[in-house]
């Protein structure tokens, strides 16, 4: 049986609290400031608002139920989704099936996270229990360490070099150098690159995302309701989620997106081609390397050579995480995965944090997330369109 | 060949000590109770075979819940390597930097291990162990595959060990035939001071002049029934011991019916007991300050019990309570140590060959076998150590089933 279409969802309203370094705010106002956002930029009321699909690492002890009564809100339709790097498009899949069925008319999907001086540390020891068991109590690195192993691995395999990622990791920060929310914004060349400290080799410090404060959100309603309520909107093409794929690759060098990805490309009815942009999930370039094979940009083991044919700024020929992505931007948690569905749908609307990738109606999203172990078990990918 | 560790700047502040993170889920535990036994187990399912890493609650190919923890190989292939100079934990940050392998077992599962600094870049083969980290928690350890075994030559995996060689050890009773073997080994193995505990030091014991003729040794008046005696002991040398090995014990061949009175029993206590009690009170506080001083900080504790602890052996009653009196006050001094990552070590001898078992049949347990396997242990930094084959079958038949053990030894007793 195929897939049902995304045909008649819109999404709307992309919104960005801008991130901190640092925040004593709880989790809670990081996602309030997220959904006023929300209503301010489209002037609906609260009670319009009958959907709630929530994604943060530190809400504890709470839940997207606690959230209900923090915000005021009487909805009939509410979902938590724990996938940290995937969950924007995940949000995005659940939230559209169900204005697609009725079951709401208006979904708020919001991700916010805060990050106190000591929280980072206190999410790692307890991310998981395989992290507790297995990998917290060897250094104590992270996913440094983690995404160390599956650079190494990658690095000999398919004999990247630092240059290739470091180009990446370039233009981004080329990309944010013009948008005022991202917390890096000091123009990175090659050379600070592959002399930055090396924090877990062969991860040097801007291989490397930082944990900061913030949260990311939109609405998603009938292509209808946008309309009648004078919304610029987005649609869905098509879209895709895979949890725990290939358990018996030794290492990580796939996610789910190789399972699903002729899937997506088919149900969306355009290639990776026809992408004017990708917004990849960048936590660490290698996973945006796996990202652009995987899709289909590039064949598999490929994406070395890729990098060195292309350019990545949003006026290169293959514009790239266009706000500066996680890189530049911070990893606010769980906003993490929502940042390039956001920038998608600002590309899309023509109204982006920083450059304008010229002309762009078409656009694809990724999200990865959550290294359980020794690898991300959540990947997810959507395709959009300027409606 | 561990390194002669660099004597600290008495000035300097004694660092507060740290242990790696402790949080385990109670299955992944499993790890560390085949690790303090020195073996490296993981769970394999009755049902299909499947070999899984990290612990889980059920099978991960079949949902078996039957996992029993099953010795591996320890032979693996280093997939990939980092070295951490960076760490969000306060005790790798002392530590940086810090390496990192992924290991394939041969049987499978892919293990994030703490990587020895010899292991050659991957692809390598590499040895797979586990090991008791400083928190006192089952940890894998890669080394390179030819030199299995011997954690002293990477000075950062140190620490997963308590080598008695260039530290300073006290063995609470030098009159014993074990106590005059464990000097001999310790002295051998390099320790830099032996203190040897001397409870009547207005008497020499036989093969006294021996023990001190040792360079390492010093003769120490050490009653373990006189308290003010241990304190003062303590305050003279317990802010410098690193490892301390408590031999000293009363032992008699008595039930109850026999024994005509607690009189015996009661000295039994006061040593086998109480001295530990006592010891704890006037040692442990000293070795818990110095618990993370650098190469030369306090490490192990070792008890030196019996078998005869773990389930009671009648011709021997009294005996055998006062030592299981005994293991029971060692767990609550493993506990009190574990925040300082000071290593308490229980040794359970099956019956040695000394006056007191005279009337039982061989296997008994030679002395310097003994003292030979403690320091062995200390090295492999164990945590519970049954030498001998005596101990080693008791050992099998009470985890098998201690109820049968006891019914077992029940009917030993009469026969013998
Ligand atoms: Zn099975």
């Amino acid at each position: 049986m195929s897939r049902k279409s995304y045909e008649g969802v819109a999404l709307a309203a992309p919104v960005t609290v801008p991130y901190r370094r640092y925040s004593t705010r709880d989790a809670h106002w990081w996602i309030a400031r997220a959904l006023a956002a929300l209503l301010k930029d489209t002037g609906l009321k609260k009670d319009a608002i009958d959907g709630l699909g929530i994604s943060s690492f530190t809400l504890g002890p709470d839940t997207a139920v606690g959230l209900t009564q923090h915000l005021g809100m009487s909805l009939r339709w509410l979902d938590h989704v724990p996938m940290g790097g995937a969950s924007g498009v995940v949000c995005l899949r659940r939230a559209a099936r169900a204005v697609q069925a009725g079951d709401a008319e208006i979904v708020a999907c919001i991700a916010g996270d805060t990050n106190h001086v000591d929280t980072f540390r206190r999410t790692l020891s307890t991310f998981s229990r395989f992290a507790q068991d297995a990998v917290y109590p060897y250094g104590s690195g992270g996913p440094n360490a983690s995404f160390a192993f599956i650079t190494d691995w990658w690095m000999r395999q398919y004999g990247v070099a630092r240059e290739d990622f470091g180009k990446l990791c370039v233009a981004q920060r080329r990309n944010a150098m013009d948008n005022p929310h991202a917390l890096l914004r000091k123009p990175l060349d090659l050379e600070d690159y592959l002399g930055a400290r090396v924090i877990a080799e062969p991860l040097h410090l801007f291989d490397c995302v930082m944990p900061c404060a913030g949260a990311d959100g939109y609405l998603v309603m009938t292509a209808e309701r946008a309309e009648a309520l004078g919304l610029e909107s987005v649609r869905v093409l098509g879209a895709i989620e895979r949890h725990n794929a290939f358990p018996d690759d030794p290492v990580q060098i796939r996610g789910g997106w190789a399972l699903d990805r002729d899937e997506l490309w088919a149900q969306a009815g355009v290639g990776p081609r026809d992408m004017d942009f990708f917004q990849a999930y960048d936590d660490y370039p290698v996973i945006t390397l796996m990202q652009i094979e995987e899709l289909g940009f590039c064949p598999s083991g490929e994406g070395a050579a890729f990098v060195r044919e292309h350019e990545f700024a949003y006026d290169g020929d293959c514009p790239l995480n266009t706000c500066g992505g996680q890189l530049s931007m911070g990893q606010a948690g769980a906003a993490g995965g929502f940042l390039g569905l956001v920038e998608a749908l600002r590309q899309l609307l023509g109204r982006p944090l920083g450059k304008q990738v010229a002309g762009a109606t078409h656009g694809a999203v990724s999200g990865f997330g959550m290294i359980n172990y020794d690898r991300g078990l959540c990947s997810a990918a959507a395709v959009l369109a300027r409606s | 060949m561990r390194a002669r560790p660099r004597l600290k700047n008495p000035i300097l502040r004694t660092r507060q000590p740290l242990t790696p993170p402790m949080p385990r889920s109670r299955t992944a535990l499993g790890l560390t109770a085949q690790a303090a036994e020195g073996r490296f187990s993981l769970q394999r399912c009755e049902s299909c075979g499947q070999v899984q890493y990290p612990p889980a609650d059920s099978c991960r190919a079949c949902l078996s819940e039957e996992l029993p923890w099953t010795p591996m190989s320890g032979r693996g292939e280093l997939l990939a390597h980092t070295t951490l100079h960076h760490s969000n934990d306060p005790f790798y940050r002392e530590r940086l930097p810090w390496r990192l392998g992924l290991t394939r077992l041969e049987e499978g599962p892919v293990v994030v291990a703490h990587l020895h600094r010899d292991c050659p870049p991957p692809p390598a083969a590499v040895g797979v162990t586990a090991k008791l980290d400083k928190a006192g928690r089952g940890v894998l350890v890669a080394l390179p595959a030819d030199e299995l075994g011997d954690m002293s030559t990477d000075p950062r995996h140190g620490e997963f060990s308590c080598d008695p060689e260039h530290r300073k050890v006290l063995v609470t009773d030098g009159k014993s035939r074990v106590g005059q073997a464990l000097v001999r080994e310790l002295a051998a193995a390099g320790a830099a001071v032996i203190w040897v505990g001397q409870a009547e030091p207005w008497k020499k014991f036989a093969g006294q002049d021996a023990v001190e003729k040792l360079p390492q040794v010093t003769v120490v008046p050490l009653d373990l029934t006189d308290e003010r005696g241990v304190k003062r002991i303590g305050a003279e040398i317990g802010g410098r011991v690193d490892i301390l090995i408590n031999n000293a014990e009363v032992h008699r061949t008595q039930g109850i019916a026999d024994s005509g009175g607690a009189e015996m029993a009661r000295r039994e206590m006061e040593v086998n007991y109480l001295g530990l009690l006592r010891l704890a009170q006037a040692f442990g506080p000293a070795m818990r300050a110095r618990g993370a001083d650098g190469g030369a900080s306090a490490t192990a504790w070792v008890n030196v019990l019996s078998v005869y602890a773990l389930s009671n052996y009648p011709p021997q009653g009294t005996y055998s309570a006062s030592k299981a009196a005994a293991l029971s006050l060692s767990q609550c001094l493993r506990a009190e140590m574990q925040d300082a990552g000071i290593r308490v070590v229980n040794v359970f001898p099956g019956p040695i060959d000394e006056e007191w078992n005279q009337p039982l049949p061989p296997p008994k347990l030679a002395p310097e076998r003994l003292a030979r396997d403690i320091v062995r242990g200390l090295r492999d930094g164990v945590e519970d150590l049954f030498p001998g084959d005596v101990a080693r079958e008791w050992l099998a038949r009470w985890k098998d089933n201690p109820k049968v053990l006891e019914r077992e030894l029940a009917l030993e007793s009469r026969t013998a």
